[in-house]
């Protein structure tokens, strides 16, 4: 659980890619086998460790994707340009190879299912990666508390989980889904490009006097934008959790 | 200079503790507010890793490793109030 002890200290421990899933042509699924993985709360992160034959070792946090299992994890990673993590993890690993990670990591940037309050999900780029596993858990859980996500991306080729999420809204089960196009916009969206702004929080979200639990996930500048708009819009910022990945050591 | 949020030190102390560290409640020696170590700003960029207390910007927490060994400085933090199991 959450906040409460655990039982030792964390270590790293040995997995097995079974299967990798191309998401867009910057990012891809990797699913991982670990025997001992106890399973983790929509949110949380893993640490993952690469080591070259020279002893030189490189390491990033990544956020799960999936919703919690035994046995079994997804990590979704965009490539970044000189990321030398991302690049091996989106690029030259192939199924059976080992990956070496430690986890679950993070008591506070989660969602348990235990909640019916109204949870909105506020993604920029690769941001929505743990917010897909909190509306997955959701789903496993048979949770019926609303969510509304809205996702800021650069062009529809960058959209995750695009497909799934589609299916998802379409299915009509109390998840609503609301694009933000900073760059390009796909044919005939009725409006321009542009950043993520009060109006499409205030259209595409819960009013502040329904006292939603909020989950903001992006770049930096992304999320100290997205937490101002929010307070400014009325929402309590003891309510708003933030995860901020920046350029060099975190998420990448 | 862009900054991350505490989350990510849950790998880093979950080395050194056996409890999930970014639940820990610190307070600011500088201004005596209290957050978790999950909501601390954290700067990757120095050789090591800085928290900074997300009120008043004071260093509260700086984490360097080296080979074998760890350097934990919270010297920033007057306590850590920490989550454990109730009595039985």
């Amino acid at each position: 659980m959450a906040g409460t002890a655990v039982l030792g200290r964390l270590t790293w421990q040995v997995g097995t890619v079974t299967a990798l899933r191309e998401e867009t042509s910057t990012a891809r699924t990797i699913v991982v086998g670990l025997p001992q993985w106890p399973g983790h709360l929509a949110g949380q992160h893993v640490d993952v460790r690469l080591t070259a034959e020279d002893g030189y070792s490189a390491q990033r946090s990544y956020s799960i994707a999936s919703a919690p299992a035994n046995g079994n994890l997804e990590l979704t990673v965009q490539r970044l340009p000189d990321g030398e993590v991302s690049s091996y993890l989106a690029g030259a690993l192939e199924v059976g190879y080992p990956l070496e990670l430690r986890g679950p990591i993070g008591g506070w940037f989660v969602w348990e299912p235990d909640t019916q309050v109204p949870v909105m999900l506020v993604a920029g780029g690769s941001g929505v990666v743990p917010l897909m596993a909190m509306i997955r858990t959701r789903e496993a859980a048979g949770n019926k508390a609303p969510f509304r996500l809205v996702y800021s991306v650069r062009s529809p080729d960058t959209e995750l989980y695009k497909d799934e999420l589609a299916e998802r809204q379409r299915r009509g089960d109390g998840l609503d889904v609301t694009y933000v196009y900073t760059r390009t916009t796909p044919p005939g969206w009725p409006v321009p490009p542009g950043r993520i702004n009060a109006g499409v929080l205030e259209s595409a979200g819960w009013p502040p006097d329904r006292r939603p639990a909020v989950f903001v996930c992006g770049p930096t500048p992304f999320v100290e934008a997205v937490a101002n708009l929010l307070v400014n819009a009325g929402h309590d910022s003891r309510l708003i959790k933030t995860e901020r990945f920046g350029p060099t050591g975190g998420k990448s | 200079m862009s900054h991350m949020d505490g989350n990510m030190l849950g790998g880093v102390l979950g080395e050194l503790f056996t409890m999930d560290m970014t639940m820990a409640v610190g307070q600011c020696t500088s201004c005596e507010a209290t957050s978790t170590i999950a909501q601390t700003m954290v700067y990757a960029d120095a050789p090591g890793l800085v928290a900074r207390c997300p009120d008043c910007d004071a260093v509260m927490l700086r984490l360097a490793r080296g080979p074998g060994r760890a350097w934990l400085d919270l010297r920033g933090v007057t306590y850590l109030q920490l989550p454990v199991p109730a009595e039985p």
